[in-house]
């Protein structure tokens, strides 16, 4: 029983971390979210060649064939630095689904390109009407001789504005709804029919409205088998979950320890504000719900994630909970900042911003709670014979 | 990262719980039942049988002891393994006041005299031990205590009370923080640590009502009680340290998450018999969400008590930040109860074993609960109020 890293693990939190320290202080990340782009291509060379693009991928295409753990070192560390470059929509999201679902020929020609940092993905799968479910997909897919045509509309796509290709999500069979007949499509983000409205985030990240017009792709790119995509999806965005929840737990640690550090050197009344008892707890009440954010992600990381009852339970548990300690930490890291809290110059706010948005993505309390309930709602989950009812 | 256990740990486990199924007695097991049910007094044998048995087995009643003194001292996983076991099976658990406190301060402050004089009845559980640290006047600020001790000869007179002594009424001995030097600098520094014979003449205990009319504490009057010199643990005025080494020792087990799920699969049980808007109230939604939010909250202060026993483990030490445990696994404790209440509806209302009425009503799973839930307000009070764990964690932990 330990939480403590490999010995490869802690060179790799080691690395992200000093490349955050030496390549992401403030000022040069405020630069980075004004610029046009929105992120630097430089700080993507430099991970590829740290080998941070290649942390999920099997050994057989370059990758370091690294786990769940890894992901968890790689996002935490971003988390802390606020690091906008698109690592989880590129390598976690699109580059899960590529490993999953793509043939041998597509894998060889794909993921190395990735991990050398030649090409971006992203994963359109959100649609207007859909809100988190998946299965909801409305864009459309009609074979037309060696072709398919797509029709219809993909929301708020992090990362397709500075992507190469997209995979998208499109219903080839069965009513909006149905999880079978969903089938994904690996195109060029320059092709013909596809029109990409690019904007910046709330939290400075940059997102795009996708629209979809007759737009033509070849069968030789569908990813995975047609109609059949839909337990992949939801498998590799419950990794992504996973990670989005590990930049999130780094987001609450920075939270809590400037917190901490400001209210110990804010004075007034002629003393420090640390001194307030009110402060004081509700300073102990973030750590404890940063603590417990800590332990679930650490749970949802070391539960069997190819068990996929097991799976989706410790991933709603984990994002529903660290949703919870997101609000706390967040709203309480502004409170006692005061006036400092709500500016936008101050780095607090900023955070705070990320981890809401991070509340939000893949799903929110609401719909993970729900979805955690729909997984143990049988209820009793024990087999226990020492407990018995009985109703006089 | 690894939570798995280890094979040496696997066999372990499975030691524990056949030992459990073999030598855990039904009758033990029926009687504190039917006497929860109903509210009723555990007796002394009720609260020793257990005890007694791990006694008699390789020091298991004293998981953390070491070897030695007769203790199983068992490794960090071990313990939790033990304690899991334990509460998975519904044993009734071993009273700290002995094995966790009292032990462990003899065994590293005494002398060999009362090594050899205690610490084999605290072993086997033929001793039973209460806690006197509390007073009327000192509950968070426990350094203010007033009991006073003045040595005369070969005794210390003590004069003074003690209250909140948790099953006093059975305890054949007490310890006791006393002041032995009012003029002390600190209010800490004229403290000593005192072990007190309940039947010396002028020791009076009287029981404290809780508001669902069990008897768990009581108020213990001490007046010109004569206690020999030899009973001093330590040195005088030095009590003070061996009372932080005490809290500070053994908050293993704290959480009590292992017992709090089971209390969650009981409620999910009673929620399937119980009927709401035509259905089982565990479909309703607002129910169901309340037992998802405990659940949540529960798995992730498991694997809080994990990583504090991985840092355990790794001889680290748990530090202040058991606090959080304390914290947490009450909060929880108190939600549970809370659930288990509110699941049984109106059969929230009787209260029976009382002296007007013995006879059982509704059903059988909903006795009792709602003492239970009044009962365990407790839990955020005793043991440093959670609001005094928040101060420790301020202090020790952030820095403030």
């Amino acid at each position: 029983m330990n939480f403590d890293y490999t010995e490869e693990q802690t060179l790799l939190d080691n690395m992200v971390t000093s490349f955050v320290r030496d390549n992401y202080d403030w000022d040069t990340r405020c630069n980075i979210v004004k610029s046009e782009e929105g992120w630097k291509e430089e700080n993507w060379k430099q991970f590829a060649e740290l080998g941070l693009l290649g942390v999920p991928f099997d050994e057989a295409y370059g990758g370091l064939g690294g786990k769940s753990a890894d992901l968890m070192i790689v996002m935490e560390q971003f988390g802390k630095g606020l690091v906008v470059e698109p690592y989880l929509p590129t390598v976690i999201l699109a580059g899960g689904l590529i490993s999953k679902l793509g043939s041998e020929e597509q894998k060889n020609s794909i993921i190395p390109e990735i991990i050398s940092g030649n090409i971006r993905c992203a994963f359109a799968y959100a649609e207007p009407q859909s809100r988190f479910d998946l299965n909801d997909v409305k864009t459309s897919a009609v074979l037309n001789g060696d072709d398919y045509v797509l029709n219809g509309f993909k929301s708020v796509v992090f990362g397709a504005g500075m992507a190469s290709h997209l995979i998208i999500s499109a219903r080839t069979e069965g009513e909006q709804r149905s999880e079978s007949g969903i089938t994904l499509f690996i195109v060029d983000t320059k092709s013909e029919g596809l029109t990409l409205q690019n904007y910046p985030t709330i939290d400075e990240y940059r997102a795009s409205e996708v629209i979809i017009e007759n737009l033509k792709v070849s069968k030789d790119n569908v990813l995975g088998k047609v109609n059949m995509a839909y337990d992949a999806i939801e498998e590799i965005v419950d990794i992504s979950t996973i990670a989005a929840c590990s930049e999130a737990v780094g987001i609450l640690q920075v939270l809590k320890d400037s917190t901490t550090e400001y209210c110990k050197n804010r004075k007034q009344f002629g003393q420090s504000i640390a001194k307030n008892q009110v402060i004081q707890h509700r300073l102990v009440d973030m750590m404890i719900e940063y603590e417990q954010a800590k332990s679930i992600l650490y749970m949802a990381v070391t539960a069997d994630l190819s068990n996929s009852d097991e799976r989706r339970k410790a991933v709603s548990a984990a994002k529903a909970r660290i949703g919870k300690a997101i609000k706390f930490v967040g709203e309480s890291a502004i409170q006692l900042h005061g006036g400092m809290g709500v500016v936008d110059e101050y780095m607090v706010s900023h955070y705070f911003k990320r981890a809401t948005m991070i509340g939000v993505l893949f799903g929110n309390i609401d719909y993970h709670m729900k979805r955690y309930m729909t997984l143990t709602q049988s209820g009793i989950s024990s087999s226990d014979e020492s407990i018995s009812v009985s109703v006089t | 990262m690894d939570t798995a256990f280890s094979n040496d740990d696997l066999k372990f486990q499975s030691e524990i719980r056949d030992f459990i199924k073999a030598n855990y007695p039904q009758e033990l097991r029926d009687s504190i039942n039917s006497k929860r049910k109903l509210g009723k007094e555990l007796s002394r044998e009720d609260l020793t049988a257990w005890h007694k048995i791990l006694g008699k087995h390789n020091g298991w009643s004293a998981p953390s002891w070491p070897k030695q003194y007769g203790g199983a001292e068992f490794t960090p996983t071990q313990k939790y393994i033990f304690e899991q076991e334990c509460a998975k099976a519904e044993c009734q658990y071993i009273m700290p006041f002995g094995i966790n406190m009292v032990g462990p301060v003899i065994y590293t402050f005494g002398n060999e005299e009362q090594k050899a004089q205690h610490l084999p009845g605290i072993l086997s559980g033929e001793v039973f031990w209460c806690q006197g640290y509390s007073e009327p006047g000192s509950g968070s600020d426990l350094a203010s205590l007033k009991t006073s001790a003045v040595k005369e000869g070969d005794h210390y007179i003590v004069n003074g009370q003690k209250t909140w002594t948790t099953m006093a009424q059975y305890a054949d001995w007490i310890f006791c923080l006393v002041r032995t030097n009012p003029d002390a600098e600190k209010p800490q520094q004229g403290i000593s640590f005192l072990l007190i014979d309940m039947k010396t003449p002028g020791v009076t205990v009287r029981p404290i009502k809780l508001m669902d009319g069990s008897h768990e504490v009581n108020e213990t009057w001490f007046d010109n009680v004569k206690v020999p010199v030899e009973n001093l643990i330590g040195q005088e005025n030095m009590g003070w340290t061996y009372a932080k080494f005490l809290l500070a020792h053994e908050r293993s087990g704290i959480a009590g998450v292992a017992r709090s799920k089971k209390a969650i699969e009981r409620i999910k049980q009673i929620a399937s018999s119980e009927m709401s808007y035509g259905e089982p109230l565990i479909q309703d939604p607002a129910f169901k969400a309340k037992i998802a939010a405990a659940e949540l909250e529960l798995s992730a202060l498991e694997y809080t008590e994990l990583r504090t026993l991985a840092k355990d483990s790794a001889g680290k030490g748990p530090g202040p930040e058991s606090s959080l445990l304390k914290i947490k696994g009450t909060d929880i404790q108190q939600a549970v109860t809370e659930l288990a209440m509110e699941a049984v509806g109106y059969y929230a209302n009787p209260h029976l074993g009382t002296t007007l009425s013995n006879e059982y009503v509704g059903p059988d799973y909903a006795t009792n609960l709602s003492g239970t839930y009044f009962n365990f307000r407790k839990a955020s009070i005793y043991g440093g109020s959670n609001e005094i764990q928040r101060n420790i964690i301020a202090k020790m932990v952030l820095g403030l």
